[in-house]
């Protein structure tokens, strides 16, 4: 293991407490050392947006907390989710009294913590609603989308919830245009090397030199096949294949393209992939509004990219359009 | 046993109970074997996931330690405790499910002095129930429903063929033991090994080892304080 680490049970605490220091701009330390919020968080008359999940995502999920974009964040081990009262305590210090939307990606673990949360939160008097992602295609078959997991696509989310609530939306109004963008959402990874947990040492699974794999999640969830690496150009045929007709994304319709790095993987290679991604969508009359290209959710040192689209309506672009600030999406106002 | 003389034993037996008071000794005891335990279950867990099932399991159980001997209290008070941290404290998945397994527990026997082998029946059943209700695990998946629900079904079993408590517990031991050996051969469907796929097969499930555990304490110490 070739990591500039400590002590491997304590690097979520030490990178949380040099983040708060970095980004004293922008964020703040709360009573829960593993709850950070934005800085002038709780924002009044807003609802609250609040995300968490297991760390070793960077900049996900911490790095989405800002102007404009999540309020509250919980900081699980790596890959393992928050327990409900880090949910509970985020939620709290989010709420400037309009409510809150947790906005989180379809995992086991996140699941249950965050419905004991949301139970908590409600006996307390908080009124909480969830949107739940769920844009990873290959981790189920279609007609079973309630079982795909949430991916880079949580990013848009939260990009779109944190922009609604930010222009005055109520609960109800955030809960929605969130739950739209999860729907218009599809996503699909291609890994090229594991990763390592710091306290286990070792990668979990492997990916032989010369293969790649299919539909892999980013934790290291196998895919749908082990193949022979292929050009770029082959990867994103690959990749539109499965997710243009699961939406199905059609000529005329507007998308943002996401391509997120999943760790190790040079941006040269993402600008690569997405150069490839955006001829065939053009070919098919698939018109990119808005693109991202870098690491934006990734999975420890593991190599790969996601790829990420969401079909647009006026009402998502608007949010797309709308500036945010925070560590991981820096926006200026679209004229 | 406080029989005497020539009453008759079975009808006696039958009616096989410890106070819920006796009872706080269960929870010593679970708090024992998951100390215990902590580097078994840690490094089964190490085979298909990140190893930490031990490290999380016992920081909740020593938390509800460090709390009990602040504040003793009955069996029901103490599996309230020891569900509270692990939903709130634990995280991941197993800190929410066996927070809920105890609270289920918890919650059926409070305000029972007597827990025969009617009140531990209908607390295994909300056990199971508390966890279906927040977890989609079916016998098969190679998580802790494996261990749990052959168990509680073997207890239900002896319970309807008029079975003592004590002979009902020994019933729920070895159903148990069954039901977590066989995630050994299982692929793992639900949950962070399901990442692992066929690579998941031939090891037993950590949850499932740890459900075992504590089914076994409940059982073994149970019967130590029947009278």
């Amino acid at each position: 293991m070739q990591k500039f680490i400590n002590d491997p049970s304590k690097v979520v605490d030490e990178m949380l407490e040099a983040y708060i220091k970095v980004h004293a701009d922008l964020v703040s330390p709360t009573e829960n050392e593993r709850v950070i919020k934005y800085k002038y968080a709780p924002v009044e008359g807003k609802v609250g947006i609040v995300t968490g999940g297991g760390s070793g995502h960077k900049p996900a999920f911490i790095g989405y907390v800002g102007r404009n974009m999540v309020d509250a964040v919980a900081c699980g081990e790596i890959f393992s989710s928050p327990p409900a009262q880090m949910f509970l305590d985020a939620i709290k210090v989010a709420d400037a009294g309009k409510g809150v939307a947790i906005l989180y990606g379809n995992y086991a673990g996140d699941n249950m913590n965050v419905a004991m949360a949301m139970e908590e939160a409600e006996e307390e008097g908080i009124q909480v609603k969830k949107v739940v992602a769920n844009d990873d295609v290959p981790s189920a078959p279609k007609g079973e989308e309630a079982s795909r997991r949430g991916v880079a696509g949580e990013i848009l989310m939260w990009k779109v919830g944190g922009a609604k609530a930010a222009m005055g939306g109520s609960l109800d109004n955030v809960i929605e245009v969130a739950q739209k963008a999860v729907n218009n959402t599809r996503s699909m990874g291609i890994g090229l090397s594991p990763c390592t947990i710091p306290e286990v040492g070792h990668p979990n699974f492997t990916i032989e030199n010369g293969k790649m794999e299919v539909g892999i999640g980013h934790h290291g969830e196998p895919g749908i096949e082990v193949v022979d690496l292929e050009p770029s150009a082959k990867v994103a045929e690959r990749i539109c294949n499965v997710i243009l007709p699961d939406l199905p994304f059609n000529s005329g319709d507007e998308v943002v393209a996401l391509i997120s790095g999943l760790g190790s993987t040079p941006l040269m290679e993402q600008y690569i992939v997405y150069n490839d991604v955006e001829k065939i969508l053009t070919e098919k009359g698939i018109k990119i509004y808005h693109s991202y290209v870098g690491n934006y959710f990734t999975s420890l040192e593991m190599a790969g990219i996601t790829c990420t689209l969401m079909k647009l309506d006026d009402e998502l672009k608007k949010c797309i359009d709308f500036e945010c600030d925070s560590v991981g999406m820096r926006q200026f106002q679209r004229l | 046993m406080r029989f005497s003389g020539y009453a008759s034993v079975s009808a006696i037996i039958t009616m096989q109970t410890f106070t819920n008071k006796a009872g706080s000794v269960i929870v010593d005891k679970l708090i024992l074997v998951i100390q215990e335990n902590k580097q078994y279950l840690s490094d089964i867990d190490g085979l298909t996931g990140d190893g930490d099932h031990g490290i999380n399991m016992n920081k909740g159980f020593t938390m509800c330690r460090e709390e009990l001997d602040k504040n003793p209290g009955d069996l029901s008070y103490s599996l309230k405790v020891l569900a509270k941290i692990l939903i709130m404290k634990i995280g991941g998945s197993m800190g929410p499910l066996y927070g809920k397994f105890f609270k289920a527990i918890g919650t059926a026997l409070e305000g029972k002095e007597e827990i025969g082998i009617t009140e531990m029946g209908e607390a295994l059943k909300a056990a199971v129930n508390s966890i279906a209700s927040i977890s989609p695990a079916k016998v098969g998946d190679k998580t802790l429903i494996d261990t749990l629900v052959p168990a509680q079904a073997a207890y239900e079993r002896a319970q309807v063929e008029g079975k003592t408590l004590s002979e009902a517990l020994e019933a729920m031991k070895i159903a148990a033991a069954k039901g977590r050996d066989s995630t050994k051969d299982m692929v793992a469907k639900l949950g962070r090994a399901s990442r692992l796929g066929e690579r998941s097969r031939g090891v037993l499930d950590a949850g499932a080892t740890s459900c075992c555990l504590i089914l076994h304490v409940i059982a073994d110490a149970g019967k130590d304080i029947l009278y």
